[in-house]
């Protein structure tokens, strides 16, 4: 595929936005996977409102802009038990290791903190190395 | 109420920048995962922006005594490089290459109704069901 730069820089300013305007509004930080098992699994109930408003409001963003501006693409790469595999991977080590790439990625690396510097270099390099092996070792 | 209304709101901005830089689809990510193939360099200008927006508005924000609409800053504050943050980044790490998905574009492809995606989130619940074992 062609780089989307001007869309890449231009979502990435808006995911900026959304995570300086959580923490400065209610002080949270915009980690999807931790906002996401909190619901589910959450130790307070008064913990729970604002992370189902959050989930909902990802769905609601999608369904807007698939109304408003264009239609959502969305090409799955693998199917059947592998894509259970990869969710559970996906759900297994986000809560093993306490973030993803919105929590490690986008708001620990603006935080200075050296285990989501750490933690996002592991699941870019593992995911890479993952990426070579099936499709140039396997297949 | 204006807590939840902002929750809602930032999720949707959030979400809309996914749709816009096209994270939302996996083979974007894979793309740019695959540095050995025809390499797509769209997910770094995705982490370049929005980094360089959290990194001038964090310290920002971080200098009042508290947020807008909540009493305290809920922060991380293990600064420790443990086994646990190394090895679930591993195993996150494999699971994002396998299927090109991670949890906040899952989340908000909910939004196509397709059952493989909700196939993912299922099982992305269930995976962090059984890491919450571990943490009894």
């Amino acid at each position: 595929m062609e780089v989307n730069l001007i869309g890449g820089l231009i979502g990435g300013a808006m995911i900026g936005v959304a995570s300086v305007l959580m923490l400065l509004l209610i002080g949270r930080i915009a980690g999807v996977s931790g906002i996401f098992g909190g619901a589910l699994f959450f130790r307070a109930v008064e913990d729970v409102p604002w992370r189902v408003a959050f989930i909902v409001g990802l769905i609601l963003g999608a369904v807007l802009y698939r109304q408003l501006w264009a239609p959502l693409v969305i090409e799955m790469q693998v199917q059947g038990p592998m894509l259970v595999i990869a969710g559970l991977l996906v759900g297994f080590g986000t809560r093993l290791g306490s973030g993803c790439t919105s929590g490690h990625g986008v708001c620990g690396i603006a935080r200075r903190s050296k285990r989501s510097f750490t933690a996002t270099l592991i699941f870019i390099a593992v995911a890479m190395a993952t990426v070579f092996i099936v499709r140039h070792v396997v297949s | 109420m204006s807590a939840l209304l902002t929750a809602l709101i930032t999720g949707v901005v959030f979400s809309l920048g996914l749709c816009v830089s096209e994270m939302i689809n996996p083979a974007r990510v894979i793309g740019f995962l695959d540095v050995l193939g025809r390499w797509d360099s769209t997910l770094l200008w995705v982490m370049v922006a929005a980094t360089a927006v959290t990194g001038i508005g964090f310290p920002l924000v971080t200098r009042r005594n508290k947020p807008v609409l909540a009493a305290s800053f809920v922060l991380p504050e293990n600064s420790e490089i443990d086994a646990r943050l190394i090895v679930g980044s591993v195993i996150f790490g494999v699971g994002w290459g396998l299927a090109g998905l991670c949890p906040g574009p899952a989340i908000a492809a909910l939004a196509s109704v397709s059952p493989s995606v909700l196939l993912f989130v299922v099982a992305m619940g269930a995976g962090q069901w059984l890491a919450s074992m571990l943490e009894r």
